[in-house]
């Protein structure tokens, strides 16, 4: 009793103190387990109906003033249930209370050691919430910053690369959004976006940008919904072009952009507006700048990324704006020489932020780089910019590794970047070294990297398939990932094109019969393809083809049925239509399909096709098949005219389709001779 | 052909000047540049039809830029500059191309050139000279060779040019996409400062002829351009770069370190803001001030009192009744001051005739014409309507007054005026006619509305005080209480806000003539008119006196031709010379003799803020003088709300 009477006191001069010196907070957390009964203490006289208001609102100070102390004060308070208490006080009726409540539920909830579900443990919690906004300043501050830290997505930046083929999205992201949003978030938060308070209006605009991102529903609404959301008669995206204002402050423009740039990308706003092209993208490449806090300089490099990943006019505009490329040089130069001699702090300060400015360097060149050659000689001719991804290769941060093989991917694109600068710098070889046990998100874009690098013309093939490149795509055609499967397989497609006999041996030793046919009936039609083309590229050249299918002839066959018989698209039939037409092309291995009257009577159903490249694609095969230079013609021939392919033929060479009316053509020429 | 256009063009600029487009062009000019004195320094507003090489064609309004020379090699290059350098003033310039054709090869180049560079040339090859080029987008910086810079331009493409003059660095745009930093340590714009610069300046400018001109240069057949120097929006959106930089440089004024400094600075800003009352004569208010920062103000209250009743006296327009009470409170101070004298005798005539004059007044006091906006008999303590609640009044014992509605001793807050109106209207019932009452009942309403207009003046004038002096809350209660804010400054030229005053005193006119539809001369009594042509005389006489004393002055001439004008008309208030029958030219005839006064006590005749806000203005139109781009962020209005 004593103490609850002595408690207001004290406590008032606690939460005085705590606010300004951390380190008695910290202290008062000690690993003492009665410093820790002090935290219980409070938190039930918090609950204390019968306490009196001005005692519960000092416990809520004081507990909101533990909570900034270290991660350990949040994780004790959570373990005394502080969350359900605090959202127990929202219920008072007492203003100064409830937004005590808030205060150090915010404190807590900002906390990274807080999971985040806590807030959505009771559905009317949000709803509550919700009806508070309208309450104060203090509640509208609070509020908004809880929502925009509890539906935080955990990966904000791997989000950015939405078009990889994994979903790197954090399980609950999305929830939290339609959650807040089917409260009616948008609605409620829109008007606090011009309030007189700052905070209010920063937080608010904090919330937007996290509830819209990659959300096509939020984005919708906040542009123009099915309920027009006007604050102050004007849309909302008016409203955040407004704050993208070069005099407004830094943390405003950039939240701000990040709204457009979500909004933008979930297809709310079209890439070419003005409010994108000549806002929100000039503001994002100021806050590269050199004149930007390290971390705005991260945020703004990595939503430009986002903004102009899939837009090559966006990215075109971006490349000629304020020298970006070479701005973006600068990324890579902390800690620099200089904040290593002068100033202790300032060095600290840049190593904690080196690897992200790297990173984020790295994945707006990826971005950058996409889709324009131009852009691309660009980049690369940035100086030591080789080296740079080379070194990032290494690096032992997973985030700027992955960056650096993005990037490295990005410029892959470029025939002749493969050529030069990748062949002169070697690259192929720390790719490789990345190759190795790496995860799978640096795997996927590593093994689409290797593809290009893999192409016919790129001088990097061989050295690259002398390390063992093969194993290593055979094992990824195995994996459960699809992109890692999709890769393996088009990288093994590459590698096949134009090979000499050794090394398709070799393909088909470390894919071995079993997987090739794994793949054929792969569910993804994209493995399906890529497979085909391996086949198809495996046989080519007669010696090579005759070799194979003496060794693997009867699985193909089967297989080709297979997939001439099944529910697939054109693109797959036809792929295997050009594989019967290589086949074909073989001298032992044309009796394959001529002792297959299956497969002739298939060949015949598709030179009768609508579709005209199965048509074409079927003639390729009858065209090998009565070639009469080669030996055993005539039977073939004979064999194909009584099955009443000459038939075919003639009305081919009727065809409005000049390809397929020579291709007929061509054919019955060889009966002629 | 087109040189013929532009030939004519030239000569009829200042008669274009009234056509949409050009007025349009000078607003936008007017919005970009704020700071800059056109007169002094003209903005560039078409390409020059005489700073040009021959090859170089104009058209469409001096605007329109076309090669007509052969365009072998560069020898064939020809460039234009504009008719203006870029005046420093600006802070920041900026204008746009469009390339409307490439022509042949597309050898363009947009930049600056200072006057004299050799127009043979394409912008940037020679000293003083910057470019931007078309055909590689390379920047020319002085050089013959270029450094890579930007993008390639050609027809169609919007090419912008923007110069800051803060830290001396011009940027490109295309399409309305910043390039990026082109030319750092651009020289500075000419000095034209004092004298003695002058001529150090003259031989610096034939040295290094750095005024740097809009240019461009153009080099094959075909190539046309078209300049837009604001004649059109601009596709670059400069005015948010501008937003950027006046940001910045409020930062830096406001985030100017003062060091340990700090007390001393508080009781500087102290000092102003009391003395700034004071000399206005806000006596409560800046008793309350001294009282609540307590500090001591010099001029004793009476004396504060005394000077605040001249100048609301002289305000009211009666003047005569003013110089009679400086007469008697500072002896021998007109007699010291003829000239203010003999000002104040003809503002005097001049309020005759306007009627509002006591000498005049006493005549039509029963007259309806008497209510109007500043009501009182000259036994009345002088009052800018009857809100003005604090002054203590001396008319209770002016039972003569029939319009003195408030005569009792009011100290009441002037909120509670209305309510207070309307009794102290029963009090007054003695008063002769009973129309009057009516109509005094009729004026409270109005000036029940313009006292909220009153009080609102003060506030935004205390404000505006809070600048300088922090803790502004108590200073706006204060307001509250006693509104009589009215009545402040117009004592210089530096001063805030004059159209606040007109705005106020519109309001009591318009309320004026609300009451008397009709204005007549000397308020239309016959007996007043006698009164005002005797006084006519003796003016004309002091006139001569003053002449034969001290010898000929224009400047009393002339006033006393403008007063004696007024009779010549009919209706004086609408007559070439009617603006002196304005309330507003009270003004500075009060503040010349509050000045006088303050003088002859051995005080300021100026506070010290006003002298401060001069320095300040008078520094950033230095500034804009001698180069320094920042000024034109920096106003002195912008920190007067």
């Amino acid at each position: 009793m004593a103490c609850v009477l002595e408690a207001p006191l004290r406590m008032s001069v606690l939460s005085e103190v705590t606010a300004s010196s951390r380190h008695y907070v910290d202290r008062l957390f000690d690993l003492d387990p009665q410093k820790v009964l002090q935290g219980v203490m409070l938190l039930y006289l918090l609950q204390q109906e019968t306490s009196s208001t001005e005692l519960r609102t000092e416990c809520a100070v004081v507990l909101g003033s533990l909570a900034m102390g270290t991660e350990n004060n949040v994780k004790s308070l959570l373990d005394c249930h502080i969350i359900p208490a605090l959202l127990q006080g929202l219920l008072s009726p007492d203003l100064k209370f409830i937004e005590a409540c808030l205060r150090c539920l915010r404190t807590i909830f900002i906390s990274p050691v807080t999971p985040e579900d806590l807030l959505y443990t009771d559905a009317t919690v949000i709803s509550h919430l919700m009806a508070l906004l309208s309450r104060s300043r203090y509640t509208q501050e609070y509020i908004c910053q809880i929502f925009s830290h509890c539906c935080k997505l955990q990966h904000w930046h791997s989000c950015g690369f939405k078009s990889l083929p994994q979903p790197l999205l954090c399980a609950n992201g999305p929830d939290h959004q339609t959650i807040l949003f089917n409260h009616g978030a948008v609605q409620n938060i829109a008007h606090l976006l011009v309030s007189t308070s700052y905070k209010v209006r920063m937080q608010a605009l904090k919330c937007f940008s996290v509830l819209a991102f990659e959300n096509p529903q939020v984005s919708m609404t906040l542009v123009n919904g099915k309920h027009k959301v006007l604050v102050d008669g004007e849309l909302l995206p008016q409203i955040f072009v407004k704050m993208l204002q070069r005099d407004k402050p830094v943390e405003m423009q950039l939240t701000s952009a990040k709204c457009l740039t979500s909004m933008c990308r979930a297809g709310a706003i079209r890439t070419d507006d003005s409010c994108i092209v000549l806002k929100t993208l000039p503001c994002l490449v100021r806050m590269c700048s050199k004149e930007r806090l390290l971390e705005e300089r991260v945020e703004g490099a990595e939503t430009l990324a986002y903004l102009i990943e899939t837009d090559v006019e966006l990215q075109r505009i971006a490349s000629i704006t304020d020298h970006l490329i070479v701005m973006l040089a600068d990324y890579f130069k902390y800690p620099s020489s200089v904040s290593a001699i002068t100033d202790i702090k300032r060095l600290d300060h840049d190593l904690k932020h080196a690897h992200e400015l790297r990173q984020a360097a790295f994945k707006l060149y990826a971005s950058l780089g996409a889709n324009d050659e131009d852009i691309r000689k660009k980049i690369i001719e940035t100086e030591n910019m080789m080296d740079r991804i080379v070194n990032g290769l290494s690096e032992s941060s997973i985030k700027v590794r992955l960056a650096a093989v993005r990037c490295l991917h990005s410029l892959s694109r470029s025939v002749q970047q493969l050529r030069t600068s990748f062949q002169d710098h070697a690259v192929w070889k720390p790719l490789m070294k990345v190759l190795q046990n790496a995860p799978n998100e640096i795997l996927v874009v590593a093994s689409s990297t290797l593809c290009n690098l893999l192409l016919e013309f790129s001088p990097s093939k061989e050295p690259i398939l002398e390390s063992g490149a093969i194993e290593l795509l055979c094992s990824l055609t195995q994996s459960e990932n699809l992109a890692l499967r999709v890769n393996g397989i088009w990288a093994l497609m590459n590698v096949a094109f134009q090979a000499e006999q050794k090394i398709k041996s070799d393909i088909l030793r470390g894919l071995s019969t079993e997987q090739l046919f794994q793949l054929l009936s792969d569910s993804d039609v994209n493995v399906l393809m890529k497979t085909l083309g391996l086949l198809r590229n495996l046989l080519s050249t007669r010696p090579h083809i005759d070799h194979i299918m003496s060794t693997h002839g009867k699985q193909i066959m089967q297989a080709v049925t297979l997939i001439l018989e099944g529910e697939h698209n054109i693109e797959v039939k036809e792929q295997t239509l050009c594989i019967l037409a290589n086949i074909a092309d073989g001298t032992t291995a044309k009796e394959l399909i001529m002792t297959n009257d299956d497969i002739l009577q298939k060949i015949k159903y598709y030179m009768s096709h609508s579709n005209a490249k199965l048509q074409l694609a079927a003639m390729f095969c009858i065209s090998n098949l009565v070639w009469n230079e080669e030996e055993g013609s005539q039977e073939r021939q004979d064999k194909l005219r009584d099955m009443g392919i000459v038939d075919i033929l003639h009305k081919l060479s009727q065809s409005s389709d000049p390809n397929l009316c020579d291709k007929a053509k061509t054919a019955l020429q060889q009966y002629l001779a | 052909m087109a040189d013929a256009g532009a030939g004519s063009l030239h000569g009829g600029d200042s008669a274009l000047s009234c056509l949409p487009e050009e007025q349009e062009l000078s607003q936008r000019l007017r919005r970009l540049y704020p700071a800059v004195n056109q007169e002094e320094t003209p903005l560039p507003r078409s390409w020059s039809p005489k700073d040009k090489y021959n090859y170089i064609g104009l058209s469409q309004g001096n605007l329109r830029v076309h090669y007509k020379g052969h365009g072998k090699n560069h020898k064939d290059a020809a460039s234009v500059r504009a008719t203006h350098p870029i005046p420093a003033a600006c802070g920041i310039y900026y204008f746009e191309v469009k390339i409307v054709s490439k022509g042949r090869d597309g050898y363009m180049g947009i930049g600056l050139s200072a006057q004299g560079v050799n127009m043979n040339r394409l912008p940037g090859w020679d000293k003083h000279s910057y470019g931007y080029h078309g055909d590689d987008g390379h920047s020319f910086c002085s050089s013959g060779t270029g450094q890579p810079y930007g993008p390639t331009f050609t027809t169609g493409d919007v090419i912008g040019c923007c110069v800051n003059l803060i830290n001396n660095t011009c940027f490109y745009t295309k399409n309305g996409h910043s390039l990026g930093i082109a030319f750092t340590d651009l020289p500075l714009p000419a000095m034209i400062s004092n004298q003695f610069m002058e001529l150090l300046q003259e031989y610096i400018q034939h040295l290094f002829k750095s005024n740097l001109y809009p240019t461009v240069g153009l080099q094959t057949p075909g190539e046309i351009v078209d300049a837009n120097f604001g004649q059109q929006p601009f596709v670059f959106d400069i005015e948010d770069y501008m937003r950027e930089w006046r940001a910045k440089i409020q930062g830096t004024i406001k985030r100017f370190p003062i060091g340990d400094r700090l007390g001393e600075w508080q009781a500087m800003l102290q000092n102003m803001v009391s003395s700034y009352l004071v000399h206005h004569g806000y006596c409560s208010t800046a008793a309350a001030f001294a009282r609540i920062t307590d500090t001591t103000i010099q001029e004793e209250q009476t004396s504060i009192k005394n000077r605040q009743r001249i100048q609301k006296l002289v305000l009211a327009g009666r003047v005569g009744e003013a110089i009679e009470a400086t007469q008697q409170l500072y002896p021998g101070l007109l007699e010291h001051n003829p000239n203010l004298l003999f000002m104040l005798k003809c503002r005097q005539f001049v309020e005759m005739v306007n009627g509002t004059d006591s000498e005049v007044r006493c005549f039509s006091a029963r007259s309806p014409r008497s209510q109007d906006s500043y009501p009182g008999s000259p036994n009345l303590s002088p009052r800018r309507g009857s809100n003005n609640s604090h002054v203590h009044s001396t008319g209770a014992d002016s039972p003569t007054c029939s319009n003195g509605v408030l005569s009792t001793k009011i100290k009441q807050s002037c909120s509670k005026y209305q309510a207070l109106s309307s009794s102290s209207s029963s009090s007054s019932s003695s008063s002769p006619s009973s129309v009057n009452y009516s109509e005094s009942n009729s004026t409270d309403s109005t000036k029940s509305q313009q006292h909220s207009s009153t009080s609102n003046q003060e506030t935004r004038h205390l404000a505006f005080l809070s600048f300088f002096y922090l803790s502004d809350s108590e200073m706006e209660m204060e307001a509250e209480h006693y509104p009589n804010g009215v009545l402040e400054n117009s004592s210089t030229r530096i001063m805030n806000g004059t159209y606040k005053h007109e705005e106020i005193l519109q309001t009591d006119e318009s309320s004026m003539e609300d009451n008397c539809p009709q204005r007549q001369l000397c308020g239309g009594n016959h007996a007043a008119t006698e009164r005002m042509i005797q006084f006519g005389r003796e003016l004309q006489t002091l006139s001569e006196q003053l002449c034969r004393e001290y010898g000929k002055n224009t400047m009393h001439k002339k006033m006393l031709q403008d007063a004696f004008s007024l009779l010549a008309y009919s209706d004086p208030w609408n007559c070439p010379v009617g603006q002196q029958l304005d309330p507003i030219q009270r003004e500075p005839v009060c503040a010349a003799l509050n000045s006088a006064i303050l003088e002859s006590q051995n005080l300021p005749k100026q506070p010290p803020l006003m002298l401060a806000l001069g320095q300040a203005s008078e520094c950033l139109r230095l500034m804009a003088r001698v180069g320094l781009g920042s000024c034109s962020f920096a106003r002195v209005d912008d920190y007067l709300h």
